[in-house]
C-alpha cells in the first residue's frame, strides 16, 4: 500500500487506466492514510463513504477515460464550494453550511473523474500565514508536527505531503498555495489571474484570489491546471486560458533567461534558505539557462500595498456574513442590528476581524485616498516593475518565504511581523501573475525549502517546464516526512 | 421674506430586461416570495455576478435619449452598507464613473416657455429585495425576488422650483423612457421611484440651503403635494428662526405630511469601491453610433410631425404623443392605410371615451391596430356609415372583436341600392305631406325630418349624405 | 497616523463588530502599528499614477438577457437559520 501512495499522480492514473490499480484500492489507500494522519488536522470534513461510492462508479470508464488524472483521489480547501458538503472556511460563521451548488472548479474536477476525499483546514476565511486561526484547530505540519504547515491552504499542503492524497486543490490570495507548499515540501502553483474560474471560491479578496493545485511535483500540478482552468461565463474575471500544460514539459531550458532581483534576496532573509533557492539557478544553468541579476526595489512597498488592498476587500466580501441566510447565528439577540453585531463578533475570530476593521479603515470616509487608491496606484507601480522585469527577463527566481516553517504558536502573537512574512508571494498576486513553489532543500532541522518561479501573465508552460526540468534533476520533491523518519 | 424653492430629484427606473443584471433569474414582477431568485441575486458565498448586456445598452440608450456625455469607460463600484433588503451587505452600484453625464431635458414650463434641466449623472445599479413586517410575530420576511433586478438612477442638477417643473420633467423622462422601450416606467408597480431634495432660500440668495430628501413618493399627485408641505414647513421653520436639519424624510401619504426617518444606518459612510468581480465597461464610438442610429423619434418631435404632415391640431398631436401605447397604436393603424386624421379622429373620440368607461389604461387594452384600421377602411368605402361604426366599435372594443363579423352577424351593412332609397324618399315625400308643405314654405328645419324619416325607414343602414342628396333632390323637383 | 479609540469604535460600528474594551484596547495598538507601517506608501511618488483596480485590461464581459429557471427555493432556504417556507426572517427591520 506504501508504495501506491508513493505513486505521483499521473503514475496513479495510468495505473488505473491500465487496471493495474483499481480506483477503490486507491480511495482505499488514501482513506487509510488520512485516517493514519489524524493528528495532523488537515482536514475540516472526511467523505470516505462518498468518495468509496464515487470509486465504484468511476471504475465502469476507467480504460476509456480521457483525463490522466482519472479516479485519483484529491481534496479540496474548505472554502470552495462543493454541493451539499459542509464549506466552511474554517470559521464558526459558516457552521454547517452547504451549499447548494459546486464551484465550476469542484464540477470540473467531478467532469474529470476525481475522487473528492474531503474538505481541507485552512486559516479562517484564508487570512492567515500558518493555518492556526482555523476555528476547527491548527494543522500540523508532516515534517515537525511542532511546526506549523504555512498558510493558508495548511491542510492541502499537509495532506499532500503527508501522502494522505495524491493532490489537493487550494487558494492563493498572497501566498497561501505556494508558502505551505514550500513549508511542507510539496510543489504548488497560482496561475495568473483569471486562468482558473472562482465561481465558488468564497472570497477573501476577489482581485487577488485564484485556486491552484499543491501536488507531489510540476508534472502533476501542469495535469491539474488542465483540468480546473479556462474561461468560464459565471466569473467574468477568468481569461480564455488553454491549458495543455502537460503536454508542453519537456524539461529543455536552453536559453531561458532567469531572472535574480537582488531585492529578493537580501536582508531578512534565512542564510540556508538562500543557498537552497539559489541552487535553482545553478542547476537550470546547468541546462542550458541564462542567469540575469538586476534589482527589484518595488519590493519595499507589496507588503503594505497588498495588505491594505485584500483587507478592503475582505471587509466588504465578508459583510454577507451576517447570519441570517446562511451559517451560524448568535443566540439572544436584541434586534437587527444586535443579531448582526453578535454573530459576526462571535463567529470570526480574531485576524478576520482584525482584518475587517483594516479594511473597513481604509475605505472608510476620509481615509480612502491616503491608503485606498494610494494602493491601487502603487499597485499600478508593481506592475510596471514586473513589466519592465520580464523584458529583461524570461522568469524570476525568488524565495518563498524568508524562513522554513516556523513554531506553533510563534506567529500568531505578532499580526504585523507575521504580514511582513509574506513579502515575496503577494507581489505575485498584486501582479496577476503566475507563481510555483517547489522544494529545492532543506535546512539543518530537516524542514523543506521551497523556491519560487514567478513567470508573466499567461507564462504558465514556461513556469512550469522549469520547474519540471529542474525536478528531473534533483529529487527533494521525492521525498516524504516518512522516508525522512526512515532515515533518521 | 421672500422665499425661493430649490428641488433636485434623484429617479430610480427599472429596466425593462428580461433578466435581472447579475444573473439570469426573471424579472417579472409579483411571484411567490424568493421564487425568482438563485444563489447569485441572494448573496451566497462564492458566486459572482455577469452584466446583463441588455442592461449596458437600455442605460446608454437612455443616457443618449436625456442628451447626456457618455462616460466611455466606465464600470461598477460597491457600495457598502447592512440591511436585510441587501443579501450581500453590498449594493453593486457606479459612484466613480457612472455611464452618463451632464445630461440636458427641456421642459415647458406653465407660462409656455422652455427651461432646460440639467441631468447631473445616469448610472446603473441593481435594486434591493422587499421586507414585509409581520406585526403577529414581531419579526421582518426577507423576499429577494427584486434582489438584482436592473434599475438606473438618473440624478438631477438643483434645477427645479416649482413642483409643476417637477411634474413636468417626470412626465418628459417617463415619455422619453416609455419611446425608448427601457421601461414601463409603472409607479404604482415601483418601476419609477422619486427621491426628491429640496431647500428654500431668499430669493435671490445664491448659497443653496439645507436640504430634506424625500422617500415614498409614488405619485405625481404625491410628488406635488410633497413638495408644497415640505417647501410650507421650511419655510415655516426658517421664519421662526429655526433651522432645517439635513435628513431623510418619509411622506405619509394618508397623513398628507413628511415625517423624519431614522436613517438606515448610524453612521452612512458607503466605502465605495471598484467592484473587482466585474471588469469595466468600454463603449466603442462605433457602438454608441450603432445605439444613436436605432434611437426612436421621440415625443417632441413626433408632435411636430403630426402637426405638419397630418394636419393635426396641436392638442391631438399632443394627446396622441403623450403615452407611448397610444402613439405606437397611432403609428400601427396608419401604417394599415388609414387616413391619419381619420385614425387620430377616432382615437381622440371613441377610443379615449371607451378606455374612460371602462377605466383602462391604452397598454392594458384588447383593441387591436388592425380592427381599428378595418373599421375605418370599412367607413370609407361607404360599407357602413359612421354612425353604425360607432355602434360597432363600441361592440368590439372590449374584446377586439371582428367588425366585418359584428357587421354581417347584425346585418349592419348600408344600403347599397340607389332604387331602394329613391323608391323610399318617394314613399316617405308622398306621406308626410305636410312636412313638405313645411318645407316648401319656407321651413328648412323639415328637410331634416324628412331625411331622419327615410334613414328610420332603412334602418339606419344607409349613407345619410346619399339620402340627403335624394330628398333635396327630389323637393327641388315641381310637384306633380 | 494616530488612530483613537473613537475611530475603532466607529469602523466596529460600520462592520458591525462589537469589541470589548480589552479587545478594543489591544485593536487599537494593533492597528496603530499596522497603519503606521502603511505609512511607507507615502513614500512612494504616486502623483498622476492610474489606481488599478483591474490587472488585466479584460473589458465588457457581458451576458446575453436570456432567463433561465430560478433556483428551488428550499434549496436557498435550507441554509438559514431562521426562515419559513418561503422567506428569510429578521427581527423587526421596518418602520
Amino acid at each position: 500500500m506504501k508504495e501506491l501512495l508513493d505513486l505521483t499522480a499521473l503514475q496513479l492514473g495510468a495505473a488505473i487506466k491500465k487496471g493495474e490499480v483499481s480506483i477503490e484500492e486507491a480511495t482505499r489507500a488514501a482513506l487509510e492514510a488520512v485516517e493514519a494522519n489524524q493528528k495532523l488536522n488537515s482536514f475540516i470534513t472526511r467523505t470516505g463513504e462518498q468518495a468509496l461510492e464515487q470509486a465504484k462508479a468511476l471504475q465502469v470508464n476507467a480504460k476509456t477515460a480521457a483525463s490522466p488524472l482519472y479516479g485519483v483521489p484529491m481534496a479540496i480547501k474548505d472554502n470552495i464550494c462543493t454541493k451539499g458538503v459542509k464549506t466552511t472556511c474554517a470559521s464558526k460563521i459558516l457552521g454547517d453550511f452547504a451549499p447548494p451548488y459546486d464551484a465550476t472548479v469542484t464540477e470540473r474536477l467531478a467532469t474529470a473523474g476525481a475522487v473528492s476525499l474531503g474538505k481541507l483546514n485552512m486559516d479562517e476565511f484564508a487570512m492567515g500565514s500558518t493555518t492556526e486561526t482555523s476555528f476547527y484547530g491548527p494543522t500540523r505540519n508532516p515534517w515537525d508536527t511542532e511546526r506549523v504547515p504555512g498558510g493558508s491552504s495548511g491542510g492541502a499542503a499537509a495532506a499532500v505531503a503527508s501522502r494522505s492524497c495524491w493532490y489537493a486543490i487550494g487558494s492563493d490570495t498572497g501566498g497561501s498555495i505556494r508558502q505551505p507548499a514550500s513549508y511542507c515540501g510539496v510543489t504548488g502553483v497560482k496561475g495568473t489571474y483569471g486562468a482558473v474560474s472562482r465561481y465558488g471560491l468564497i472570497a477573501y479578496a476577489s482581485s487577488l484570489d485564484q485556486i491552484g493545485p499543491l501536488a507531489r511535483d510540476a508534472a502533476d500540478c501542469a495535469a491539474v491546471l488542465d483540468t480546473i482552468c479556462g474561461q468560464d461565463p459565471r466569473d467574468g474575471t477568468s481569461l480564455a486560458f488553454q491549458g495543455s500544460l502537460l503536454d508542453g514539459l519537456t524539461g529543455d531550458v536552453r536559453g531561458l533567461k532567469l531572472g535574480i532581483p537582488a531585492d529578493c534576496f537580501g536582508d531578512g532573509l534565512d542564510a540556508e534558505v538562500r543557498r537552497a533557492v539559489l541552487s535553482v539557478a545553478g542547476a537550470l544553468k546547468a541546462r542550458g539557462a541564462e542567469l540575469v541579476e538586476f534589482s527589484f526595489p518595488v519590493m519595499r512597498y507589496v507588503v503594505p500595498t497588498y495588505y491594505i488592498l485584500a483587507a478592503a476587500e475582505a471587509s466588504s466580501n465578508l459583510s454577507r456574513f451576517d447570519g441570517v441566510k446562511y451559517g451560524w447565528r448568535a443566540e439572544d439577540f436584541e434586534d437587527l442590528t444586535d443579531l448582526y453585531c453578535k454573530t459576526r463578533t462571535q463567529g470570526f475570530g480574531a485576524e478576520v476581524r482584525r482584518r475587517i476593521l483594516l479594511g473597513t479603515f481604509v475605505l472608510s470616509s476620509g481615509y480612502y485616498d491616503a491608503y485606498y487608491k494610494k494602493a491601487l496606484q502603487v499597485k499600478g507601480l508593481v506592475k510596471e516593475a514586473f513589466d519592465e522585469a520580464f523584458c529583461k527577463c524570461d522568469l524570476m527566481l525568488t524565495p518563498v518565504a524568508p524562513t522554513t516553517a516556523p513554531r506553533l504558536g510563534e506567529s500568531l502573537s505578532d499580526p504585523l511581523q507575521m504580514y511582513l512574512s509574506d513579502i515575496y508571494t503577494v507581489s505575485v498576486n498584486l501582479a496577476g501573475l503566475p507563481g510555483l513553489s517547489m522544494p529545492c532543500g532543506f535546512d539543518a532541522a530537516g524542514m523543506p525549502v521551497g523556491a519560487q518561479l514567478i513567470g508573466p501573465a499567461l507564462a504558465e508552460p514556461r513556469v512550469l517546464n522549469a520547474a519540471y526540468a529542474f525536478q528531473l534533476d534533483t529529487s527533494w520533491h521525492k521525498r516524504s516526512p516518512a522516508g525522512k523518519e526512515a532515515h533518521g | 421674506m421672500n422665499w425661493e424653492v430649490v428641488i433636485g430629484l434623484e429617479t430610480h427606473v427599472e429596466l425593462a430586461t428580461k433578466t435581472k443584471i447579475f444573473c439570469s433569474c426573471t424579472t417579472a414582477f409579483g411571484g411567490a416570495p424568493n421564487t425568482h431568485c438563485c444563489p447569485i441575486c441572494t448573496g451566497m458565498p462564492g458566486t459572482l455576478p455577469v452584466v446583463n448586456r441588455m442592461v449596458v445598452e437600455f442605460a446608454a440608450r437612455a443616457g443618449l435619449a436625456l442628451n447626456c456625455e457618455i462616460t466611455r469607460k466606465n464600470r461598477f463600484d460597491r457600495k457598502n452598507y447592512f440591511y436585510p433588503d441587501l443579501p450581500k451587505a453590498y449594493q453593486v452600484s457606479q459612484l466613480y464613473l457612472p455611464i452618463a453625464r451632464n445630461g440636458r431635458v427641456p421642459i415647458q414650463t406653465e407660462q409656455g416657455g422652455e427651461k432646460v434641466i440639467r441631468i447631473h449623472e445616469l448610472h446603473m445599479e441593481e435594486d434591493a429585495g422587499k421586507l414585509v413586517h409581520d406585526p403577529w410575530a414581531d419579526q421582518t420576511r426577507c423576499d429577494y425576488n427584486r434582489c438584482g433586478v436592473p434599475l438606473i438612477e438618473i440624478v438631477t442638477e438643483p434645477d427645479f422650483r416649482t413642483a409643476e417643473e417637477v411634474v413636468a420633467y417626470l412626465e418628459q423622462l417617463r415619455s422619453t423612457l416609455e419611446y425608448l422601450g427601457v421601461s414601463d416606467c409603472k409607479m404604482q408597480e415601483g418601476s419609477l421611484r422619486c427621491d426628491v431634495n429640496l431647500s428654500v432660500r431668499p430669493v435671490g440668495s445664491e448659497t443653496l440651503g439645507t436640504r430634506t430628501e424625500m422617500k415614498n413618493l409614488n405619485s405625481f399627485k404625491a410628488i406635488a403635494r410633497a413638495i408644497a408641505y415640505e417647501s410650507r414647513r421650511q419655510i415655516e421653520l426658517l421664519e421662526e428662526g429655526k433651522r432645517v436639519v439635513q435628513e431623510t424624510r418619509r411622506w405619509d401619504e394618508n397623513k398628507d405630511a413628511t415625517f423624519s426617518m431614522r436613517s438606515k444606518e448610524n453612521a452612512q459612510d458607503y466605502r465605495y469601491f471598484p467592484e473587482p468581480d466585474i471588469p469595466p465597461l468600454e463603449l466603442s464610438e462605433a457602438y454608441l453610433e450603432q445605439l444613436r442610429a436605432r434611437q426612436p423619434e421621440m415625443a417632441q418631435a413626433r408632435r411636430a410631425r403630426y402637426q405638419r404632415d397630418y394636419g393635426l391640431p396641436a392638442s391631438d398631436a399632443g394627446i396622441l404623443t403623450g403615452q407611448k401605447a397610444l402613439v405606437d397604436f397611432f403609428e400601427a393603424v396608419i401604417a394599415l392605410g388609414a387616413p391619419p386624421r381619420e385614425a387620430a379622429n377616432w382615437m381622440l373620440g371613441e377610443l379615449m371615451r371607451r378606455l374612460k368607461e371602462e377605466g383602462q389604461e391604452p397598454k392594458s387594452m384588447a383593441l387591436t391596430p388592425g380592427t381599428l384600421a378595418k373599421l375605418i377602411g370599412m367607413v370609407s368605402a361607404g360599407r357602413i356609415n359612421r354612425n353604425t361604426a360607432v355602434k360597432v366599435f363600441r361592440a368590439i372594443f372590449p374584446d377586439d372583436g371582428d367588425p366585418e363579423e359584428y357587421v354581417q352577424a347584425h346585418g349592419l351593412e348600408q344600403v347599397q341600392d340607389a332604387g331602394l332609397v329613391e323608391r323610399t324618399v318617394e314613399e316617405v315625400l308622398s306621406n308626410q305631406t305636410a312636412a313638405v308643405a313645411d318645407f316648401r314654405a319656407g321651413n328648412v328645419k323639415a328637410l331634416g325630418f324628412l331625411v331622419g324619416q327615410v334613414m328610420r325607414q332603412l334602418k339606419g343602414k344607409a349613407d345619410p349624405q346619399a339620402v340627403n342628396r335624394a330628398v333635396s333632390e327630389r323637393l327641388k323637383q315641381p310637384e306633380n | 497616523m494616530k488612530i483613537t479609540p473613537e475611530m475603532v469604535d466607529y469602523i466596529s460600528e460600520l462592520s458591525r463588530l462589537r469589541l470589548s474594551d480589552s479587545e478594543r484596547e489591544k485593536m487599537t495598538g494593533e492597528l496603530e502599528q499596522i497603519l503606521a507601517y502603511m505609512d511607507v506608501l507615502n513614500g512612494i511618488d504616486t502623483d498622476g499614477v492610474e489606481p488599478v483596480s483591474h490587472i488585466f485590461p479584460i473589458k465588457n464581459v457581458l451576458r446575453d438577457d436570456v432567463v433561465e429557471a430560478s433556483f428551488d427555493r428550499a434549496e436557498l432556504l435550507r441554509n438559514a437559520s431562521w426562515a419559513d417556507t418561503e422567506t428569510f426572517l429578521v427581527p423587526k427591520a421596518v418602520d
